[in-house]
């Protein structure tokens, strides 16, 4: 999978970003004191770029989208701004934020199953939301949705159009979701951890498909994963959650061969290697959520390198090199990071 | 459900569920009665309300099957004739009451919040209260007739449908595909509508199968009493009631061919549809 798809065109650095979120804080007032579930998160997105977007369970990541697309719950507060296109989302109007959703961006889901309806068939699910929003005629659409089918690599595009979800494989039916998010023509795609749901051996297939479509059309895409290779493999920019905060970002080639954050390094070494049999390496302690953390560093308690200084004091995300880190020390224990990453 | 259906499979794999004998026969007595229901009154061998005081109190012969009542009318033509209406009542009853009942159901499992629990608790309230007892006060403040007692079974049967579709909804809410399809910019009538409803229907027609037993005995009850359908008219209830002298004087055919009719029916409405939700239970 590592190094399946090479990394596209290189995108505008000066283009204005089609996705902005900047100081994103999410707390859930369901009790007192507010939980954080996530704090001060910053990441853009340019048109035909994609970023990878990065973390273990439970630190923000799906939050972070969630807060983009604004379908949080409602006792969710959220801070600072998130803007598509020059426009804050928070400051959409109903029909607004029904027209941003269903025309300007698309989201991809971990289980396909579940976001089909298993009374309908493909086809309508496919041809359904373009002929009901009045984007298309029926017959639009359905050239359209078969010649989507096709170009995701399904052959007999028109007989999977009348059968039904659970006639599918899951790599198929996620084949038949991306088509889905395709079929208004987004300009930017949310990808929440699409093909973690699927075998392993259709993963790569699936999301060398999602790949190409999105470059073949030069559409932004923001990859939920837990999978840190899978995300250098196929994004520009790599961003690190870690409890709620951005930890690290970077060019993804950079990020992953020369990681600035503990919490990264750590990760890398943790990978499971299919050339050499060693110990699975594992980061000492549990993952922490973005409330239980102290006023220190996010990742201090579970840090090789911390001090006393990273126990009181939250580092800020600062440029280091190429990428932004939230380290006090990034600069001094890069080489031993390197050594923690390749062992 | 899973270990039987596993059992099955090991003793031998080709053969599908056991025939269903119960939803068979029930399925063909219910396809009966509507038909005769439908088609009674061009079959019925007399006039139903033609009298003949010769031929009064008769048994069964070959000329009236089910012999004549009181004053001579043919008890199988009115049967026949009485199938319309009781299935006519208990068909609209259970049409309207469902149609109310599950766009209630959708509507409260789709606001959520406190629209659902307000509608909860008014639909508990109108649990509380007998279907007859509303039609008997329909009768009597709208005047006895078909239809105050219809409307008003219709009304009181609506919360019967809107409790059981209502736990189907919520569940068929809050599936992924749902919020899918909202986020692919599909109105809300539009998803309760075409995937909802559509999801949900099955249970509906179970209960509807179910509720058009008691509709038909709720009806023929009010009539029965004198506050339904009235003389001459045929109707179930009302031979039954019209009957009673007459079993006094030896001659029940008209209460008992009534009476029959009620049960067969009402047995095999009920019957079917709780096989209808048995088999919906098991695919659920």
């Amino acid at each position: 999978m590592t190094a399946a798809c090479p990394a596209g065109p290189s995108p505008d650095v000066r283009a204005p970003a089609l996705l902005d979120i900047r100081g994103l804080g999410i707390r859930l007032a369901d009790r007192v004191p507010h939980r954080v579930l996530v704090q001060d998160v910053t990441l853009s997105i340019r048109p035909g770029e994609s970023v990878g977007l990065v973390g273990e369970s439970g630190s923000g990541k799906s939050m972070t989208v969630k807060a983009a697309m604004r379908l949080l719950p409602s006792n969710a507060k959220v801070e600072g701004s998130i803007e598509f296109d020059g426009r804050p989302i928070n400051g959409l109007s109903r029909s607004q934020l029904a027209a941003y959703r269903s025309s300007d961006v698309g989201l991809i889901h971990q289980d396909p199953r579940a976001h089909t309806n298993p009374m309908r068939t493909i086809g309508k699910f496919l041809v359904e939301s373009v002929v009901a929003t009045g984007k298309m005629s029926k017959g639009e659409a359905t050239d359209r949705a078969i010649g989507l089918l096709v170009e995701m690599g399904i052959g007999d595009a028109r007989r999977r159009m009348d059968q039904y979800p659970h006639q599918l494989s899951g790599g198929l039916l996620q084949r038949v979701m991306i088509a889905a998010t395709l079929m208004h023509g987004p300009r930017l795609i949310f990808a929440d951890e699409p093909t973690t749901a699927l075998d392993v051996t259709v993963q790569s297939d699936v999301m060398a498909i999602l790949i190409e479509q999105i470059e073949e059309r030069d559409l932004g895409m923001l990859l939920v994963t837990h999978d840190l290779d899978l995300a250098a493999a196929v994004t520009d920019t790599l961003v690190v959650m870690y409890a709620g905060t951005v930890v690290e970002s970077g060019h993804a080639e950079d990020l992953y061969a020369d990681p600035r954050h503990p919490y990264t390094a750590a990760l890398l070494a943790s990978r499971p290697s299919t050339t050499r049999v060693k110990r699975l390496v594992s980061i000492q302690g549990r993952p922490a959520a973005a409330f239980e953390v102290g006023p220190g560093c996010v990742f201090a308690s579970r840090c090789a390198f911390a001090t006393e200084l990273c126990r009181t004091t939250r580092p800020e995300l600062r440029l280091v090199g190429d990428g932004q880190v939230a380290c006090h020390y990034a600069e001094t224990i890069a080489d031993e990071l390197k050594q923690v990453a390749l062992a | 459900m899973a270990t039987i259906a596993m059992n099955g499979a090991t003793v031998a794999p080709t053969e599908r569920r056991p025939k269903d004998w119960l939803l068979i026969i029930s399925s063909v007595v219910c396809a009966l009665v509507a038909l005769l229901a439908a088609v009674g009154a061009f079959i019925a061998p007399h006039s139903p309300n033609q009298t003949d005081v010769l031929a009064a109190s008769l048994g069964p012969s070959g000329q009236h099957w089910f012999g004549t009542d009181g004053i001579g009318r043919d008890i199988f033509s009115r049967v026949l004739y009485g199938a319309r209406i009781s299935c006519a009542a208990a068909g609209i009853i259970v049409l309207g009451s469902g149609c109310l009942g599950t766009a209630l159901a959708i509507f409260s499992a789709w606001s959520g919040g406190w629209v659902d629990r307000a509608l909860n608790r008014v639909l508990n309230v109108m649990f509380a209260v007998p279907g007859i007892l509303v039609a008997v006060l329909a009768s009597a403040v709208f005047g006895a007739g078909f239809w105050a007692p219809a409307l008003a079974l219709t009304i009181v049967y609506a919360p019967f449908y809107a409790r059981v579709v209502r736990s189907a909804a919520v569940r068929e809410c809050a599936m992924p595909y749902v919020e899918g399809l909202r986020l692919a910019g599909l109105s809300s009538w539009r998803i309760c509508t075409r995937h909802v409803l559509r999801n949900v229907l099955p249970m509906v027609l179970a209960q509807a199968t179910i509720a058009f037993g008691s509709a038909l005995v709720d009806f023929a009850a009010v009539s029965f009493i004198g506050l339904g359908v009235q003389p001459p008219t045929s109707e179930w209830g009302l031979m039954v009631a019209d009957g009673r002298a007459e079993i006094l004087s030896g001659a029940p055919q008209q209460s008992l061919a009534a009476g029959v009719c009620i049960v067969v029916t009402v047995v095999a409405f009920n019957v079917l549809g709780d096989r209808l939700s048995a088999r919906h239970g098991v695919q659920r």
